[in-house]
């Protein structure tokens, strides 16, 4: 018990990772399929800025008057603004390929899609 | 003048970064493609400045502080022969390719999406020499992203000619954005343990600081930094399309507009084994890597299996992009196999094969562009008795052939020169096999293409065919010459990567 | 002029020649013509060079590096001259006898055809000049891919399917066997195990082996990858691509068999015995012994099959595989007069076959025949040609009073002087019997066609399809060589004072 309560960061990152990453694998709706995918992005920004966290620390922002403060580190913040960026650009593009594929085929959903590209040729 | 000089590694990520946003809003009435035209030429001219300047440089590197912030706290471009040369790679392919674009996508695209396709086209070069030039690991991610999502959009527009690219797109975009994330955890890792995200400064703690306690009784880390490495190595592998991690690529390549396909399968994958050989050899190094993980026995089994069966499944399609595509999986394997042999003439072979295998692969997606352009579709019936309608087309096809097969005085054959080489003395004669076994099944697989094109016959009432339109066939040559001329006198592709290779071990200080 | 620059001139005009034979395609007169041109000035080129490698010297071109330490670079000695003289000289007939056929024939596409003869004809030179493993081996590719469009000229299903075959074995024997061991060669290189990748009179691995750093084994596996490496060499069991070949029209079955591919394959087998592992190498470590008995076996196995092939030309083609195995056998004999009646071997074996294979195209254009059992009587209709091929028959035999005596003669001198050498004689016991009965299967499967065709009565079906002679060029050609094969009987002296050169590179 102790082990998930000290490390319980990284607990949360792993099970959203690997919710996420199930969803992935075992969803044939593709939208489903994409917003697990973000699930899974989602855990590893957790990742980040949890390990950004200085024992002790508080915000980053110069103290004059405490020249001892202990900082947490604000550098991994920075890097998941980006990476948020990024996560929400990929879902973009993803839906905006979910909804051709729905244009085109009908369906969105995975196996159903095969289906219809065994049975026509390419 | 001097400003351009000087600031030139960072002109030729930020040059077509802000020409692909002014395309997306300007580049209508075609003024997209001349705006893609100029900037990958003006690319290429600085790649080849900075080639020429870093090889000509004493330390063989040349660092570029973005903003003038010092090493280890802001992100630097560092440019040594390795990456100069795939920067020449990148840029050559996508000049050449933004000229055969012209009359090939405006033949697959809507008329009003061009300028966003061109936009794209120059992300995409963007994130792709933004990889290879950065010094920054994260900052890799990001440009990697930034690749990849025009990369994704590219390959979806091939939706006109057939809906399958849209699936294709999807299934890419999820097997992309899992290697990604693999990555950015890998950094993660390393971040926790090193406190850096400058490759040279990762290397430099873990060296220094981490990897001597590993002997002791308290190993520091040694968890951490497995862990961080095993995420790279995995998300690399799926960028770079890597044997049993490969599953996106054929369908990618087969549907995606006949340019992109041409731009994918020479610079992306390469792009990727580029990211990874930095990862191994710049970032945690080869003693780690090679000699505690033993990760080049996993990457020669890998690499085997993906020459063998890559080939063995290219003997198998009907569709000619897609026995392109499978020939890759194939040719990353070479590609693999070079540097996980850890000596200097394969890794040589690794970096001059990046270059060779662009000219080669990039010459026939060209050549089937051309048969999609005149017929729509490129099947081995499509092709039959060809040989006589589209000489100069198929004449093409064949010289990239036989550059695949490795025939001497073709490029392909230098790579094979040096990677059988660097299989005997690193002792894997098991590999030497592999590669020359890849050999005969490449010629199978091309040989049965080459076949219908000079023997078979062409359908009596079957409308004739005109040869390809020049700007088609201008770079198409451009590339089959390169590959020949590249084939007999490889003299300065050979220093280059073999400069590039002895830097990397060590062996050239 | 600068020896270095006829060895490039010897090189670059057939080049040159098939650049121009390309833009003359549409007047083949003008086409044929430079065919011919083509072919005497190599010749004359290739023969300039001959007093200088007689009188000693070896001179050398370099030509470029492809990559650093591997140059493309040639130098002419005795051997390779041989091979070069060979081939350019019977191109010539060669040529001629071409346009004969094909016009006799009215063949299609015949400018591609008179294109890729040169290019052949200087990869030919290429290989005959080579100065290392590397250019060698470069050349011997591009025989292989220049050939391709030669052999499958019909561009039939038959054709297509015989143009797998060849370039199938040829290339798969060259890329996995020989490119592995010039590669091992280059790796043994640059760890300094061996003294380079050029050839040189020894050996490159007698420091090597002595040093202990190769072990003979790696030798010896080394020989062995090389031998079967050189598929053109048509070793059992690699000899398959040398009867699908036969769908080619006549005069390429020729180039194939008499002017350069095979004549290629054995000179590099001779080549790399002698001036790669070295002869003495071989006998002193005990390797390369199973060479003899493959090719003794490859004579009588080739001969045996040519007893019983009904088509002329398949016949001729297992002949060709039999009388090639002479000269391995030679070879692995390790002899210098071996040796020296090998190399004699390709000369004599050269203007033989490509009478026969003439004559046999002979008889195809004029009587459309392509059986021996169709050829009763033919003699009377035909008897220039006819008599041409019972000159080479008797060559091949190796009857005195032509040039096939005088290769046999020195290989049986050659077993004699192993049968010195320490050690049992079961060896050369062995090449004594093949050569005796492989000569009488020689006899066996020649002579009936000479029979046949002079004293057998025409059939009755014959006598309703009257015909001549062959046209003029065909004949023409097939009297020269024929010639040749009798001429070189009596004036023998250039050749065997080149493979005098070739004996004592070796001893």
């Amino acid at each position: 018990m102790q082990i998930v309560l000290d490390y319980y960061n990284y607990w949360i990152c792993i099970i959203l990772m690997m919710v996420g990453f199930y969803g992935v694998i075992a969803k044939t709706n593709l939208i489903k399929k994409a917003l697990s995918l973000s699930l899974f992005q989602t855990g590893v920004l957790v990742f980040y800025i949890s390990i950004g966290k200085v024992d002790g620390g508080t915000g980053p922002v110069l103290d004059e008057a405490n020249a001892d403060a202990v900082y947490s580190n604000p550098l991994p913040h920075a890097l998941m603004l980006t990476a948020i960026v990024v996560g929400v650009a990929t879902l973009a593009v993803a839906m905006a390929i979910i909804v051709n594929i729905r244009e085109r085929y009908g369906t969105i959903d995975e196996r159903d899609i095969e289906d219809i590209e065994h049975q026509t040729e390419e | 003048m001097e400003l351009i000089h000087k600031n030139l590694p960072a002109l030729i990520v930020v040059l077509p970064l802000c020409m692909g946003l002014l395309t997306s809003i300007i580049g209508r009435r075609g003024l997209g493609w001349w705006m893609a035209m100029a900037t990958t030429g003006a690319v290429f001219a600085m790649s080849g400045q900075l080639l020429w300047n870093v090889m000509h440089d004493g330390a063989y590197q040349i660092t570029y502080q973005m903003g003038s912030w010092p090493a280890p706290f802001g992100i630097v471009y560092i440019v040594d022969p390795l990456n100069a040369s795939v920067l020449m790679v990148v840029s050559t392919i996508a000049a050449v390719l933004t000229l055969y674009a012209r009359k090939s996508v405006a033949s697959e695209i809507q008329k009003n999406r061009l300028h966003f396709f061109y936009a794209l086209w120059l992300f995409c070069t963007t994130g792709l020499l933004g990889i290879t030039i950065t010094g920054d690991a994260f900052n890799l991610y990001v440009l990697l992203e930034i690749s990849s999502l025009s990369t994704y959009t590219l390959v979806a527009l091939g939706r006109a000619r057939n809906r399958r690219a849209l699936t294709a797109a999807i299934n890419y975009l999820v097997l992309g954005s899992i290697g990604a994330n693999f990555y950015l955890l890998g950094i993660a890792y390393l971040y926790q343990v090193t406190g850096s995200l400058n490759m040279a400064d990762i290397h430099h703690i873990l060296v220094n600081q981490v990897f001597p306690t590993w002997g002791g009784d308290a190993p520091q880390y040694r968890t951490t930094v497995i862990v961080g490495f095993a995420f790279m190595a995995v998300g690399l592998s799926l960028k770079l399309a890597l044997f049993p991690l490969h599953g996106w690529l054929p369908n990618a390549y087969t549907y995606s507009p006949s340019a992109v396909s041409g731009l994918l399968a020479s610079t992306a994958t390469k792009v990727g084994a580029y990211a990874f050989i930095r990862v191994i050899f710049t970032i945690v190094g080869v003693d780690f890597a090679f000699g505690l993980l033993h990760t080049d026995t996993a990457l020669m089994v890998s690499a085997g299996a993906a020459i063998i069966i890559g080939a063995w499944l290219a003997l198998k399609q009907t569709n000619l992009k897609k026995m392109l595509a499978y020939s890759s999986i194939g040719q990353i394997g070479y590609i693999t196999l070079g540097f996980s042999l850890n000596n200097v003439n394969g890794l040589t072979a690794s970096i001059i094969h990046l270059f060779n295998h662009a000219l080669t692969k990039g010459s026939m997606f060209m050549a089937l562009g051309v048969v999609v352009y005149r017929l729509g579709n490129a099947r081995i019936t499509d092709v039959r008795g060809l040989g006589r309608q589209l000489p100069v087309t198929m004449g093409v096809f064949v010289v990239g052939g036989l550059g695949l097969i490795g025939v001497p005085l073709t490029a392909g054959f230098i790579s094979k020169w040096y990677l059988v080489t660097g299989a005997i003395q690193a002792g894997r004669y098991e590999m030497a096999a592999v590669v020359l076994v890849g050999s005969i099944l490449a010629l199978m697989y091309v040989w049965r293409v080459v076949e219908q094109i000079y023997f078979g016959k062409r359908d009596e009432n079957a409308p004739k065919l005109r040869e390809a339109p020049l700007t088609m066939l201008v770079p198409m040559v451009l590339l089959a010459a390169a590959s020949i001329y590249f084939g007999i006198d490889a003299r300065a592709t050979s220093w280059v990567s073999q400069t590039a290779a002895e830097l990397l071990l060590g062996v050239k200080l | 002029m600068t020896p270095e620059m006829t060895i490039a001139l010897a090189l670059g005009t057939p080049l040159v020649g098939a650049m121009l034979i390309a833009m003359a395609g549409k007047v083949p007169n003008l086409r044929e013509a430079f065919t011919l041109l083509t072919a005497l000035a190599t010749f004359g080129l290739v023969a300039s060079l001959y007093p200088l490698v007689i009188a000693g010297n070896q001179p050398g071109l370099f030509l470029l590096e492809i990559v650093p330490g591997v140059p493309l670079s040639f130098k002419v000695e005795p051997l390779g001259m041989v091979y070069a003289l060979v081939a350019t000289l019977l191109w010539i007939p060669n040529s001629l006898y071409s346009i004969g056929y094909m016009r006799g024939n009215n063949e299609k596409h015949q400018t591609r055809f008179y294109f890729c003869f040169p290019l052949a004809i200087a990869s030919a030179v290429g290989i005959a000049f080579a100065a290392n493993i590397f250019t060698m081996f470069v050349f011997y590719e591009t025989l292989t891919l220049s050939t391709f469009p030669l052999v499958t000229h019909k561009g039939n299903s038959d054709a297509v399917k015989s143009g797998r075959i060849y370039l199938g074995i040829l290339l798969t024997t060259s890329v996995c066997f020989q490119l592995l061991a010039v590669l091992w060669i280059y790796a043994l290189y640059q760890g300094g195990d061996v003294s380079g990748i050029d050839f040189v009179r020894g050996g490159i691995f007698k420091e090597g082996l002595a040093s202990g750093a190769v072990a003979p084994t790696v030798f010896g596996l080394l020989f062995f990858l090389y031998i079967y490496g050189i598929g053109k060499a048509a070793i059992m069991p690699v000899h398959r691509w040398l009867p699908a070949a036969m769908v080619a029209p006549t005069p390429v079955s020729a180039f194939l068999h008499a002017v350069a591919v095979v004549k290629a394959g054995v000179f590099c087998v001779i080549k790399v015995t002698v001036y790669v592992f070295g002869a003495n190498a071989l006998l002193e470590y005990g390797q390369g012994h199973w060479l003899l008995y493959v090719a003794g076996a490859t004579i009588l196995i080739g001969s045996l099959i040519a007893l019983f092939q009904d088509n002329f030309k398949k016949r001729l083609a297992y002949s060709t595989i039999s009388q090639l195995s002479y000269i391995v056998l030679g070879t692995a004999l390790l002899t210098p007069i071996a040796i020296m009646g090998a190399t004699l071997h390709i000369i004599a074996h050269a203007f033989g076959k490509i009478t026969l294979f003439f004559a046999a195209g002979s008889v195809y254009t004029a009587a459309h025949k392509t059986q021996v059992s169709q050829l009763d009587g033919i003699g009377r209709r035909m008897p220039w040609t006819m008599g041409a091929f019972t000159v080479g028959t008797l060559s091949m035999i190796g009857v005195p009073v032509v040039v096939g005596f005088i290769s046999k003669w020195y290989l049986i001198s050659g077993v004699i002087e192993r049968w010195e050498l320490p050690g049992g004689h079961f060896d050369e016991v062995f090449a004594l019997l093949v050569i005796s009965f492989s000569t009488l299967l020689n006899a066996g499967y020649f002579l009936p066609i000479v029979y046949r065709a002079f004293f057998k009565p025409l059939k009755d079906e014959d006598l309703k399809h009257p015909h001549g002679e062959a046209p003029w060029p065909i004949v023409t050609a097939l009297m020269f060589t024929a010639g040749l094969t009798l001429f070189f009987f009596f004036w023998n002296k250039p050749a065997l004072e080149l493979a005098e050169l070739v004996r004592r590179a070796v001893g």
